[in-house]
């Protein structure tokens, strides 16, 4: 077994390792804490689904807990819960998600228990059938929810297949799948090489490594690569239903996490949206009273990004609603001030160091970066980014990306006129 | 001892851990104050005056308050329970003086006419946004059936007819009768200097009121028993919440009351996880504990397929049987015990946890719980405590109610 050289990221306590098969490891020492929490990323989200199988890496998710190594669901279960690990499993466009925290001095008790998880999963083909009826009822749930709905049904209208998908699959995909495509999932993608842990907390980096490459050093490589996405043609629309409240939410490009404008992205979004003294609350909620939830964020599957807004607000009021947030959508290239940019900064710059106090946040933090950039930004070179910003950047930012074509989703009793 | 507590002449009571390896300050003014002070006619006011208080003072427009909070970076904002109105902010360290300054100015508001009637839309908005939200609709209808004539049971938001006919005036008479410096707690947690923190709030608070503001009906109560439906058209879930009284805020009992709530409904590894969850028959179900001062309660609930409904729900009524009969196993506690353990540290690690538990533990119980002595106390629950805590608050006999397309349960 060869080791790749050990790499300190910056003049920090981040530690960086990526073991022969391609895993790579990440951790992060924290001073002053007494707990531990881990992020693992393995690249079976739901954009690896087959065509007719929309929902399968959801309901592989909740299997892959279900019995590991030589503990059955139930005892594996009950030795996480004594270890004190609070953990959520959870599936993206890319990866499934298994996150844990717990108290640091059980992390070395909790690691074999995941390499279990990773390597010798049951995926009890008993407990498919229940699965799919906890998924068939979450999917029913949604119709209960029109905020988190009138979003998906955004996103699967702007995003390109088969970033637009979503978790929760659809009734016929749920229902169709077998055994064998939930194997076949974990065979094909659930592999060494595309997976990331890391660890943030009162960590020791040299014991860490050592019980990593134990345990995961033989973990077989060989993952397929990510499949890319279509042609680009996002659609509005309008969806009925008899709601109190109309649902709108409208969409237009961003850049990506890998792109040089970034920041400044980050930085037009808050403008519009980053504090309650920005434009959207400001206009939307303070002045005019339309709503009470009117929001604007930035957003990505990957290498594809949004600008995605909204708002929900009684029927008779949603078609102003929309003026208005287009309106301010439209006005971001005439420009920023320099006041509202210090406001946006001062509140990245905030978010950032409060990070540093959360365990959990760092080690998330730390997983995505890895995913999406092939590395660990230093929270200097972050705050860097953040005080460089300038007024130009961001106006010149605004300018290459317009709000011009808005694509705009709406939720409830009556269709609204997208403004031109 | 990193704790140190400050009362202004006026009974403004003032609480602060300091942590010196924290990056961030958290603060909070608490008004012990919510929809449970409210009389019918002023249903919802307080949430109400929660949002007008952010809408300035003589010498901050609603705007100016906004951006005095986001030039700083401040994560700020409010909320307002049954008995608890709290405005808070985190802050870098050196931005505490700014923060504070803005939130004792604001906690003194101007409630003008014009901001009034725009803030009265935007609450109309979020009475009718959580109308389309089933689960919280079935909690407040739920909380009203169980809590009967108990203000406990009166919601938050208070209803469209209520909040439609509430005048300034009445605001400031609440207001006035309420966020008296007495009846105010000040919290703080993080990287900051005490003794300049309690000299600002000398200045900033000590001009404020001073009176009495007694709380009424502080009763326990068994709730109002039997099994009753609300049907609602156009929803697909039932919703189904089973109520039973638990002990209240200021109870040692509370621990218990937490560890078995977590051993009967917790997200993984519970008695409900496994009966209902883990088989699919239901969407979720979960176990809780709301304890208020002088009355708590536990609620079990799920929310499933109506045509599951009445199955589950005699599952669940024999999960609560066969808990008040027999307690839970060792196995169980343990797993609980282990469970709260790293939740409570790791809740602590952040400034805002601190600032919100000493908050807690002052204003229930006048006394102050580091991390360790949170520990103990729930490493002190035990078979025989969770048997006491059964005794004293059977689950057995629960309120339940069905919210959902059902017309019965």
């Amino acid at each position: 077994m060869t080791h790749r050289k050990d790499a300190r990221v910056a003049a920090s306590t981040q530690y960086q390792h990526t073991l022969s098969n391609g895993l790579t490891l990440l951790a992060e020492r924290m001073d002053h804490v007494r707990s531990a929490s881990m992020y693992v990323l393995v690249p079976a989200g739901y954009t690896h689904e087959p065509a007719d199988r929309p929902g399968l890496a959801g309901l592989f998710t909740e299997l892959l807990t279900r019995g590991a190594g030589d503990r059955d669901s139930r005892a594996l279960s009950l030795a996480l819960d004594n270890l004190g690990c609070d953990r959520s499993e959870s599936v993206g466009p890319f990866n499934v998600i298994l996150s844990a925290g717990t108290l640091a001095r059980n992390l070395s008790a909790v690691l074999p228990l995941y390499a279990d998880i990773l390597r010798r999963p049951h995926l009890p083909v008993d407990e498919l059938e229940p699965c799919q009826e906890l998924a068939l009822q979450d999917l029913l749930g949604l119709e209960d929810s029109p905020q988190e709905r009138v979003m998906l049904e955004l996103k699967a209208r702007y995003y390109p297949a088969p970033y637009g998908r979503n978790r929760y699959g659809t009734a016929d995909g749920l229902t169709a799948v077998t055994p064998a495509d939930v194997r076949g999932l974990y065979q094909r993608r659930v592999r060494a090489n595309g997976a990331i842990l890391s660890v943030a907390g009162a960590v020791n980096w040299p014991r860490l490594k050592a019980q990593v490459e134990e345990l995961l050093g033989d973990w077989e490589g060989g993952a397929d690569p990510a499949p890319r996405p279509g042609s680009f043609a996002p659609t509005s629309t309008h969806l009925h239903k008899d709601t109190q409240q109309t649902q709108v939410s409208l969409a237009f490009p961003s850049v990506p996490l890998t792109h040089p404008d970034y920041y400044a992205a980050r930085g037009a979004v808050g403008v519009l949206s980053g504090g309650m003294s920005a434009r959207l609350f400001t206009e939307v909620r303070e002045k005019r009273g339309l709503c009470y939830s009117v929001y604007a964020s930035h957003d990505s599957v990957k290498d594809v990004a949004a600008v995605v807004g909204y708002a929900g607000t009684r029927a008779d009021r949603a078609q102003e609603t929309l003026d208005v947030m287009a309106a301010e959508f439209r006005k971001l290239p005439a420009g920023v001030s320099g006041d509202e940019l210090d406001r946006v900064k001062a509140a990245l710059k905030t978010t950032l160091v409060m990070q540093q106090e959360s365990t959990a946040a760092r080690a998330g933090s730390m997983a995505g970066d890895w995913f999406h950039l092939g590395r660990v930004r230093p929270v200097e070179e972050v705050r860097a980014a953040v005080d460089g910003l300038t007024v130009d950047a961001v106006s010149d930012h605004a300018r290459r990306f317009p709000a011009d074509k808005l694509t705009v989703v709406t939720l409830g009793p009556d269709p609204l006129t997208v403004p031109d | 001892m990193p704790f140190h507590t400050h009362r202004l002449p006026n009974g403004l009571q003032v609480v602060g851990e300091v942590l010196p390896s924290a990056r961030s300050v958290s603060v909070g003014f608490f008004v012990r104050t919510g929809s449970r002070d409210e009389t019918p006619p002023e249903a919802g006011v307080s949430h109400f005056l929660e949002h007008m208080v952010f809408k300035g003072t003589p010498t901050r427009t609603a705007l100016d308050v906004n951006l005095h909070f986001d030039r700083i970076g401040a994560n700020y904002n409010a909320y307002t329970s049954e008995e608890v109105t709290c405005y808070y902010a985190a802050v870098l360290p050196e931005y505490l003086p700014q923060a504070t300054d803005i939130l004792a100015d604001i906690l003194r508001p101007s409630l003008r006419d014009d901001d009034f009637a725009t803030e009265k839309q935007v609450i109309l908005e979020e009475i009718k946004m959580y109308e389309d939200s089933p689960g919280s609709e079935a909690w407040d209808k739920g909380r009203r059936l169980y809590y009967g004539g108990h203000p406990l049971g009166n919601t938050i938001l208070g209803s469209t007819a209520s909040v439609t006919a509430l005048t300034p005036q009445a605001m400031r008479a609440y207001f006035d009768r309420r966020y008296v410096a007495p009846n105010l707690l000040v919290s703080v947690a993080g990287n900051f200097d005490w003794p300049a923190f309690c000299a600002m709030l000398d200045q900033k608070c000590g001009q404020w009121t001073t009176a009495d503001a007694p709380r009424g009906h502080l009763t326990e109560t068994a709730g109002a028993g039997g099994t009753h439906s609300h049907t609602k058209d156009a929803t697909t879930q039932e919703h189904v919440l089973l109520f039973s009284p638990g002990p209240p805020a200021e109870s040692p009992l509370r621990y218990v009351a937490a560890t078995l709530a977590v051993a009967l409904g917790d997200d993984s590894g519970s008695r409900l996880h496994w009966e209902l969850v883990d088989p699919g028959h239901v969407e979720s179900a979960s176990c809780g504990t709301d304890q208020n001062q002088a009355s708590g309660v536990t609620v079990t609930s799920f929310s499933c397929d109506p045509a599951m409904a009445a199955e589950n729900l005699a599952t669940a009524r024999t999960l609560l049987a066969d808990v008040q009969r027999d307690g839970l196993t060792a196995e169980e506690l343990t797993q609980a015990k282990n469970k709260i353990a790293s939740r409570v540290v790791r809740a602590s690690e952040r400034p805002g946890g601190r600032m919100r538990a000493i908050a807690a533990s002052w204003m229930y119980l006048a006394e102050y719980s580091d991390v360790d002595a949170e520990l103990a106390r729930f490493d002190a629950v035990s078979l025989g405590t969770i048997r006491e805590c059964l005794d004293r608050y059977p689950l057995d006999q629960p309120t339940t109610f069905g919210y959902g397309p059902l017309a019965t349960l």
